[in-house]
């Protein structure tokens, strides 16, 4: 179950600032990109009030920084971002740091 | 205004967003852990927010967004990401001594990476070449 709240967490986070990102710099602002983006907020926010009434908040808390990962991912390919090898490098240490609080 | 003003006031806002957001999510883990997960009930997890700590810790998460929406319109990005990931480390402190968990060596080595990592995707420009 933990995985499972972890995923959504993680998924509608990213769904969350990808699509307000794209949102907000529509001209003019999409306003049906800024309500997904608001709902998935709002999972998002369950999925983590859920998420700690079972895991330890020193695992939910960093998890939750895992969402950098695929937001980088898609920054890339969906709002054409230049990632220079600093951010990469940025992404990796979370990556790796996510899988040490797994531990 | 002057610098020193503007100083004072971005200091203070990031005080206000290391807090709220520590102790917005510290409230909110102890009133959850209170509860009991909900299940997948909507009705359930509405009625959480009733409980007092998680009430506590919604209205200080917000306060956390206001704030944090606030001193991004003041400072840079790049100041205000490592400012956030600072957040990371007070957060496994709070949960050491006020949620009494423990945190393992292994627990504080990534939470550390990922302070790291957070910090150094904020040292980049802020806007590349997006459309």
């Amino acid at each position: 179950m933990k995985w499972v709240l972890v995923l959504i967490l993680v998924a509608a986070t990213t769904v969350g600032d990808v699509l307000r990102s794209m949102g907000m710099r529509s001209n003019p602002i999409n306003k049906l990109h800024i309500t997904i983006s608001t709902c998935s907020m709002a999972v998002s926010f369950f999925t983590f009030m859920r998420l700690v009434a079972i895991v330890p908040m020193s695992f939910a808390v960093p998890m939750s920084a895992a969402c950098f990962i695929p937001e980088t991912l898609l920054a890339r390919m969906l709002l054409g971002e230049h990632v220079d090898w600093r951010r990469w490098v940025g992404v990796c240490l979370i990556l790796v740091g996510v899988v040490f609080i797994t531990q | 205004m002057s610098d020193t003003s503007r100083l004072a006031k971005i200091r203070l806002f990031t005080v206000l967003t290391v807090v709220s957001n520590v102790a917005g999510n510290t409230a909110l883990t102890r009133g959850m852990q209170l509860l009991g997960d909900p299940g997948n009930s909507p009705l359930a997890l509405i009625g959480a927010l009733f409980h007092p700590w998680v009430a506590i810790g919604v209205v200080l998460l917000i306060l956390w967004t206001l704030a944090h929406m606030a001193l991004l319109g003041w400072a840079d990005l790049s100041y205000v990401m490592p400012v956030t990931a600072i957040s990371y480390v007070v957060t496994a402190f709070s949960s050491k001594f006020l949620l009494g968990e423990e945190v393992s060596s292994m627990r504080w080595i990534g939470i550390v990476l990922i302070t790291a990592g957070v910090t150094l995707v904020g040292h980049t420009e802020t806007t590349t070449g997006h459309q």
